[in-house]
């Protein structure tokens, strides 16, 4: 039996890893659910994210946090072209054609990188108040991580925020929920697909930009941890703000967990948990059947 | 037309029918000798080339075995190389653990474990669709291979089973180092494989596949057992990319856990796509094309190759929609429209 | 008499004759095999940059031959496209020897094509104990796992007085091969092992907080850490800063591989005090070293630095060299492998050499402390040199290690 103070660490941990899977993956599950794409570029964009934030910080001496913002404004506007110039042709493609082409897209990214930056793997200079450890009274936590969390509340707050209250939430939960319906009351649904899916390319970006502490940041980045945001998508749900949060809350805190208490295990409980959540829920925890 | 004929005949009439039409459809044309005479050409003009082109020919034929379910009957998979990895894996334990090398009788047993596993997961997840069946097939993939990780005394891990002892074919031919032996025998085993799967997608049940493609719903409505045909379907698949497997670990004389690597998944999957799905030659012109390209750019720009394979493939996308062999029939139509 | 001295001019005349054949100009190709693309490009790029760096300034060392390179990328780590791209080399491109290979999976693979293909094979990077002995093909230049591994775990128990220890390493076969040696020899030595951790696969950095968690809970004097250099190695390095390990007086150790000098740099401050064992480092005080690591910054910048890797690279072109000299240009993949099997340099490792009975390296092992130096950044101090071990895994015949050379 695990310790108390243990059980507060796998909690913690948990939560900020979970964090960072909710913001790069809550983008890939709203584009997925409004607009039935599968994006495997999704990496891609958190990649950026992540490539940004490195040369903002290094090459214009930019502090972290304002480089954090900033990358995610610029991939999401960036990310505009791409979805008129290319996605919006696919929106009616089958799963297949949509597959191939962002594993295309993926892979030129990873090149463009490997050029821009070369194939080593890259860090970023954290604030020195972002380092060293806090003390929560029964435990000290790593600072970054704290942030992390405090940084993934605040987004939840403004998704949430978004979509339950304001005008434009409220025509992207019509139109994920019936997109003709949507469309025959006057909701411009293109102008909405292509609001939304800047949004989620931004999230990625600073999502990705958030995680490089953790996973570090090459070129290969775009693919590497691309299974785990699908997985994550498709255990909460398409679509499904919530469904997202609680699926990365629960998978961050299980592997976690699993590997505090039996690191022998390795990969295999979190594969299995994922299976065995879509064998009993095949549309994902929150996901409509 | 039709439905009104089908109507007013006779059972007898009808049957005969539809077997003239399958029979029709069946018929071996002329041009479907024209890929199987540049596999032999290419055994004559590039005898230096015959160990890449052995990888050629079975990327051919995992790629086809994709074809079967995911071309003819809408199974999207992302895990396929589950039953490549099992395949490879057969071959590995019986030639390194349990001291049995013969290469043909492998394949028969690398194709019946691999059945056996695609008969078993896809009884299980064959119920589910889209995003959430490629989830399923890509976990079961990684867990297969983590339990191989876990179970390394066995496996060799990562580090993979060296020492395998493959004995010669039918006990004369080795796997000399030019690979030309190799490349004969995986073309004839590619052959007859192609044999097979053309006969069972000109067969009834093939037409079925179709259907359950094109529309489950209606499929369901007229009786037919959809998820047996599929599960039927995906063990056949399973079967082949097991053979594929299996003449990879014999080529090689080495496996390691990496077979099972969501890349392989994928790769065959962008290979299939590239060439065309449901069109049986998809299989072919997609993976010749896409290993002939990784291999030109990586050697020409080793640490760019990846741009060039991601370009192609959003132009086949974009301007391909129905592949590379879909293309060729698009531009064959257009001339012939324009001379008529 | 006078009829031997007509044998004796007869015979001189025939050698001169040969001796003018053998002088001619031969081209000489290389086949090198590194990773240049996919996720670990940048592990073949260290040991690229050595090797044109080399050919650079020593190209024409063995004139009037030539030497060409024939680059090809080795592919993914399960070494699956190895035995595809080496065979090529030697049946298209018809190279004389191949240099190099990242993975071990790769040189496994491969080990069967050299012995049928009689072409030697000199190992560049790939740690698995047990590669040597799957063909006579085969010199290693790099290492072992046990190199490092083996040297660390007696320099743990008696130099910095850890009774226990935990070990936490990549869950593939050259983490398992590198924790076997340091536990054989900490216990050896009257070290406890207290757990052992397998941390995630080789591809994906995995969240290391909770093994690092793990560890710090169960309060062992050292953590012995074995990752793969690059991605995982700056994530070692950042969480054991991050959760403060140091402050809990649990000293993080490993082989070379967690502070690798090409990655030093941006692991900032939470790396100095890591205590590793290894064959190199930038800062080594020879000369050989010192006209290296200048010759480096020169051509790549002075940002940019050369890691074991680079120096393993650079050893294996210089002895390639010299033999290929030495053998005037012309031999049979035999008569080179012989050759080698008994080179010894200096390189910038310090003295290296072959040992002919494995054909593996016998090379220095240095105790290393990050510091931080003078100017700011991050450096190394020797804190002891074991001279010239060997593998000790084929010493004492641990598992695979004890079966005789094929």
């Amino acid at each position: 039996m695990p310790s108390f103070a243990a059980i507060i660490s796998i909690l913690f941990d948990g939560l900020a890893y979970a964090m960072v899977l909710f913001i790069i993956s809550v983008g890939l599950s709203i584009t997925m659910g409004l607009m039935g794409f599968v994006n495997l570029a999704h990496g891609a964009f958190a990649m950026a994210g992540g490539y940004l934030v490195v040369s903002l910080t290094r090459s214009l001496g930019i502090p972290f946090l304002p480089a954090l913002v900033i990358a995610a404004v610029i991939v999401g506007a960036a990310s505009i072209p791409f979805e008129r110039i290319l996605y919006s042709r696919l929106y009616k493609a089958t799963e297949l054609d949509q597959v191939l082409l962002t594993i295309g897209l993926a892979f030129m990214s990873i090149a463009v990188c490997t050029m821009i930056y070369g194939p080593a793997p890259l860090t970023i200079r954290l604030p020195s108040i972002l380092t060293g450890q806090l003390d929560i009274g029964v435990r000290t936590v790593p600072t970054y991580r704290a942030f992390v969390i405090v940084v993934g509340v605040v987004l939840i707050a403004v998704l949430w925020y978004t979509f339950e209250r304001t005008n434009i939430g409220a025509k992207i939960r019509a139109a994920v929920d019936n997109r003709r319906m949507a469309q025959s009351i006057g909701i411009n649904v293109d102008r909405l697909f292509t609001l939304t899916f800047a949004l989620g390319s931004g999230l990625a970006a600073l999502g990705g930009g958030l995680a490089v502490q953790t996973f570090g940041l090459t070129p290969s980045f775009a693919v590497l941890y691309l299974v785990f945001f699908l997985l994550i998508v498709s255990v909460g749900g398409l679509g499904s703000l919530k469904g997202t949060l609680v699926a990365s809350i629960v998978l961050g805190v299980f592997d976690v967990g699993g590997k505090y208490l039996t690191p022998e295990a390795g990969g295999f409980f979190i594969y299995a948990l994922a299976l065995a959540i879509l064998l009993v829920k095949p549309a994902g925890l929150y996901g409509r059947e | 037309m039709a439905a009104s004929d089908v109507t007013t005949a006779g059972p007898d009439d009808r049957r005969a029918r539809a077997r003239a039409f399958i029979e029709r459809r069946h018929r071996i044309r002329l041009g479907e000798i024209v890929p199987w005479l540049l596999i032999a050409a290419v055994f004559f003009i590039f005898p230096d080339r015959t160990t890449f082109g052995t990888q050629v020919l079975i990327a051919i034929m995992f790629a086809l075995s994709l074809d079967l379910i995911l071309g003819y009957a809408g199974i999207v998979t992302l895990g396929h190389a589950a039953f490549f990895g099992i395949g490879a894996y057969t071959v590995a334990i019986l030639s390194a653990r349990l001291g049995w090398g013969e290469p043909i009788s492998m394949l028969f047993a690398a194709a019946v474990l691999a059945g056996i596993g695609g008969l078993i997961s896809g009884w299980f997840l064959l119920r589910y669709r889209g995003l959430t069946l490629l989830m399923l097939t890509l976990a079961t993939a990684v867990l297969l291979q983590e339990f191989g990780n876990y179970r390394s005394d066995i496996t060799g891990g990562y580090d993979g089973v060296p020492g395998m002892e493959i004995w010669k074919l039918l006990g004369v031919f080795e796997n000399d180092l030019w690979g030309h032996n190799y490349y004969i025998y995986t073309a004839i085993v590619l052959f007859v494989v192609f044999i097979v799967v053309r006969h069972i997608i000109y067969s009834p049940f093939g037409q079925a596949l179709v259907g359950i493609r094109e529309n489950v719903r209606r499929m369901h409505a007229i009786g037919s057992p959809v998820h047996r045909r599929l599960v039927i379907s995906y063990t056949i698949a399973a079967a082949i990319a097991g053979i594929a497997g299996a003449l990879f670990a014999e080529s090689t004389a080495y496996t390691t856990l990496g077979v099972f690597d969501f890349d392989n998944s994928a790769k065959v999957m962008v290979m299939l796509i590239l060439g065309g799905t449901g069109r049986l030659y998809g299989a072919f012109a997609g993976a010749t094309i896409y290993m002939i390209l990784e291999d030109e750019f990586s050697k020409a720009f080793p640490e760019y190759w990846q741009f060039g394979i991601g370009l192609v493939l959003v132009l086949t996308v974009l301007f391909a929609r129905r592949g590379l062999l879909g293309l060729f029939e698009d531009v064959a139509q257009y001339f012939r429209r324009s001379k008529s | 008499m006078k009829k031997s001295t007509m044998a004796t001019w007869l015979g001189g005349a025939a050698a001169g004759l040969l001796l003018a054949t053998a002088a001619q100009a031969e081209n000489i190709k290389i086949g090198v095999m590194l990773p240049f693309s996919g996720v670990n490009a940048d592990l073949g790029d260290v040991q690229i940059k050595a090797i044109d760096l080399y050919m650079k300034l020593h190209g024409k060392d063995v004139a009037p031959h030539t030497v060409e390179l024939i680059k090809r990328d080795e592919g993914p780590p399960s070494g699956a496209n190895a035995k595809t791209v080496a065979t090529e080399l030697i049946t298209r491109d018809k190279v004389n020897l191949i240099l190099g290979v990242i993975f071990s999976p790769s040189a496994i693979a491969m080990a069967p094509v050299m012995t049928q293909a009689k072409i030697p094979f000199v190992e560049t990077n790939a740690g698995t104990a047990w590669i040597t002995n799957l063909s006579p093909y085969i010199v290693r230049f790099s290492f072992s796992m046990w190199h490092d591994g083996y040297a660390m775990g007696q320099y743990a128990a008696k130099d910095l007085k850890c009774k226990t220890a935990a070990m936490g390493y990549t869950d593939f076969p050259p983490g398992k091969d590198s924790t076997d040696a340091f536990k054989m020899s900490f216990e050896k030595n009257g070290g406890k092992i207290t757990d052992s951790i397998p941390m995630g696969s080789p591809a994906q950095v995995p969240d290391m907080a909770p093994f690092f968690q793990r560890v710090k809970d169960a309060k062992p004097d050292c953590f012995y850490v074995f990752i793969p250099s690059g991605n995982h190695a700056s994530a070692v390095v950042k969480t054991y800063g991050e959760l403060g390990l140091r402050q809990a007086g649990i000293k993080l150790v490993g082989p070379k591989d967690v502070i690798p000098d090409s990655k030093l740099q941006p692991m900032g401050d939470a790396a100095v005090g890591t205590i590793v064992m290894s064959s190199y480092s930038n800062d080594l005080d020879n000369k050989v070293n010192k006209e290296f690591v200048k010759a480096w910054h020169d051509a790549y910048g002075k940002d940019n630095y050369p890691d074991f890797m680079s120096a393993a690279a650079w050893d294996s072109m210089h002895a390639v060299f010299q033999t290929i000299k030495k053998l005037n240009g012309k031999f049979t993949g035999e008569q080179f492998v012989d050759a080698l099997k008994n080179w010894s340099g200096e390189g910038p490792r310090g003295p290296v050499k072959i040992d002919p009975a494995t054909r593996d390296i016998v090379q220095n092992e240095y105790a290393l402390e990050v510091i931080k130096k003078p100017d700011g950044k991050l450096g190394t101090k020797v804190l002891g040199t074991i001279p010239q071990v060997k593998d000790e895994c084929k010493a004492l015949k641990v598992g695979r290690c004890g079966e005789a050379p094929k």
